[in-house]
């Protein structure tokens, strides 16, 4: 806050508090922030903790460190059976939504057509239904057309779901995206084709790349829908939430540390490459 | 590559940056497979939801029904599931009030007060996203574990006096209130976030500088440009929070006394196979949030949706 000259006509004790106040928020805010952010994550400290913890199938009292659980994985086989199902279902659903709502977020941001509102209510719609619902609307359209529930259904699902949310991220990208790059393009004599794989879809890339992250966070998290849809092929979450009622092994914590580790890892690096790309287009 | 034809052929203008050109079939192609698809599986399982719903269910055949159009589920559903409706509303609004109070803090620090320091800002928003990369069941889990009647915090309060030798934590409404504020604080913090960072910083100065308290610059200038921000965020905690039935479920954190709508659609669909009620409770839920979101709608606009 800036101290501006005090004017005779207003009376100092109006500035005075004020002053007082923001010294006092200065400590407060950070110390508040600190034990929110210690809270948020007291429980992924002790999932990873508690992937160390001796013991067998109910992973609940500490009973000493081992590091058996993180060398035998799979030593409890429908963790890791549960574990390859939601990499399968990540990976299939995150390549058909990118492809399917990159596409959706390009025709939105550069075409005019009739209807835009219906598309947007549209797309909205997934990510304002509560989860339940849609997992039983699925649930009941399987059943209703004598579709099996597996593997296929719940891709089917999360494909649906992951959709809007790659719309919006690609979307964001593409507003930014400057026409004259393009323009240039085209009058240096570039085909459309090597327009768009040489200048848009390079631009693009972030954006979608990101989505597709979201997309598979989402998915790889997905429990609820998943359920619905899961028939009794278990994802790793499904897993989870059987085996809650009678003990979940430390292997499962394992396979969460490992992918949050992975993750976390990821991002720092994403981060830093950026920062030092963004230091790099400053210099020039 | 039909995505190529996107690039128009050098004749055309363009206008200027972010000028739309008329579609044709270029936006068609574009547009219709992924548009089907919503079709297929989002509007589609939809319908089949409301048919199930006025479906009679089978005597001879446990689980079978038949499509009829009886008005009787709706009633049956709400004389008898009206407690967990009201639950599940008032857990989703509670959660939702406590993780605004809680988030707007940690976004204002991110988005505003740290906003030059690129290295701590990025830092914290790592963590902020970082329970998002561990499974939401197994944090759940973790906070059973911690609140439990053998763990640390029941414990210290019984230690302490606060709590009876025969309270618990676990099982009980305040635990599943708990559980959803945690496990949405991110979907509120982001989009807070988000907002609070776009706030020129100039317009909080302006108000020290005409004399306006910190609290008066907070109530008049700096949350009513937030406000796109905390309808999202709003939005993103209570829908979800409200057909939650995680937290809820009694190998959670819930207990005999908490089941939410959620919890009453799953076991209607999943253990007890009364598809016609369960699709009757699951299309009042999504009424009931339509009402909620059409509110927000006709104060936004569709555009600003996505």
């Amino acid at each position: 806050m800036t101290a501006p000259a005090t004017p005779a006509t207003v009376p100092y004790r109006v500035y005075k508090p004020a002053a007082g106040r923001v010294g006092f928020g200065r400590w407060l805010l950070p110390v508040y922030v600190t034990i929110a952010f210690v809270l948020l994550l007291i429980p992924i400290v002790y999932t990873f903790v508690f992937s160390f913890n001796d013991a067998n199938r109910s992973n609940i009292s500490w009973n000493g460190f081992t590091f058996d659980n993180w060398l035998n994985v799979c030593s409890q086989a429908d963790v890791c059976a549960a574990f390859g199902n939601s990499l399968i279902v990540g990976g299939v659903s995150t390549l058909a939504a990118t492809a399917l709502g990159t596409a959706i977020a390009i025709a939105l941001v550069r075409y005019r057509f009739r209807g835009r509102t219906g598309v947007s209510l549209l797309l909205f719609m997934p990510m304002a239904t509560p989860e339940v619902v849609m997992g039983a609307g699925l649930a009941a359209q399987f059943l209703t057309a004598g579709i099996n529930k597996g593997l296929l259904t719940i891709i089917l699902a999360h494909t649906m779901f992951c959709l809007s949310f790659v719309v919006v991220t690609v979307r964001a990208r593409v507003l930014s995206l400057d026409p004259a790059l393009e323009e240039a393009g085209r009058d240096l004599y570039a085909s459309p084709r090597a327009v768009f794989w040489r200048i848009t879809f390079p631009l693009l890339l972030p954006g979608i790349v990101a989505a597709a992250l979201l997309s598979f966070s989402l998915s790889f998290d997905d429990f609820i829908i998943t359920y619905f849809t899961s028939g009794s092929v278990q994802t790793f979450p499904v897993y989870i939430y059987v085996a809650a009622q009678r003990g979940i092994p430390p292997q499962a914590n394992v396979i969460a540390s490992a992918v949050f580790l992975i993750a976390i890892i990821a991002t720092l690096v994403f981060q830093v490459i950026s920062a030092q790309r963004a230091k790099r287009l400053d210099k020039r | 590559m039909a995505i190529a034809a996107l690039v128009p052929a050098s004749g055309q203008a363009t206008g200027g940056a972010g000028a739309k050109r008329r579609g044709g079939w270029i936006a068609a192609v574009l547009l219709l497979p992924g548009l089907l698809y919503l079709a297929l599986f989002f509007i589609v399982p939809f319908v089949s939801l409301l048919l199930t719903s006025f479906g009679i269910n089978d005597p001879e055949e446990y689980g079978a029904f038949y499509y009829g159009f009886e008005w009787q589920n709706y009633v049956d559903v709400i004389v008898e599931y009206w407690p967990q409706f009201l639950r599940s509303f008032w857990y989703a609004l509670l959660a939702t009030v406590f993780a605004l109070l809680i988030s707007y803090p940690i976004a204002y620090f991110i988005g505003v007060r740290i906003r030059e320091r690129k290295m701590l800002r990025n830092l914290l928003l790592v963590l902020v996203i970082a329970p998002f990369f561990i499974s939401f069941l197994l944090r759940t889990l973790a906070w059973k574990q911690i609140l439990s009647d053998e763990g640390p915090v029941v414990g210290a309060l019984q230690f302490l006096g606060l709590m009876g030798p025969q309270d618990h934590i676990t099982g009980t409404g305040f635990a599943v209130v708990f559980g959803l504020t945690y496990n949405f604080i991110p979907f509120m913090t982001l989009p807070l976030f988000t907002s609070l960072d776009r706030l020129d910083k100039r317009l909080i100065e302006a108000g020290g500088d005409l004399y306006a308290s910190p609290a008066q610059t907070f109530l008049r200038v700096t949350f009513p440009l937030s406000i796109p921000g905390v309808i999202s965020g709003t939005l993103l905690t209570f829908i979800p929070a409200a057909g939650d039935y995680v937290n809820a479920s009694q190998s959670f954190l819930g207990g005999p006394g908490t089941a939410m709508i959620g919890n009453v659609i799953q076991s209607k669909f999943l253990i007890t196979v009364n598809y016609p009620q369960a699709a009757a409770l699951s299309i009042l839920l999504m009424a009931v949030i339509l009402v909620f979101v059409s509110f927000y709608i006709r104060r936004s606009g569709t555009e600003d949706l996505l």
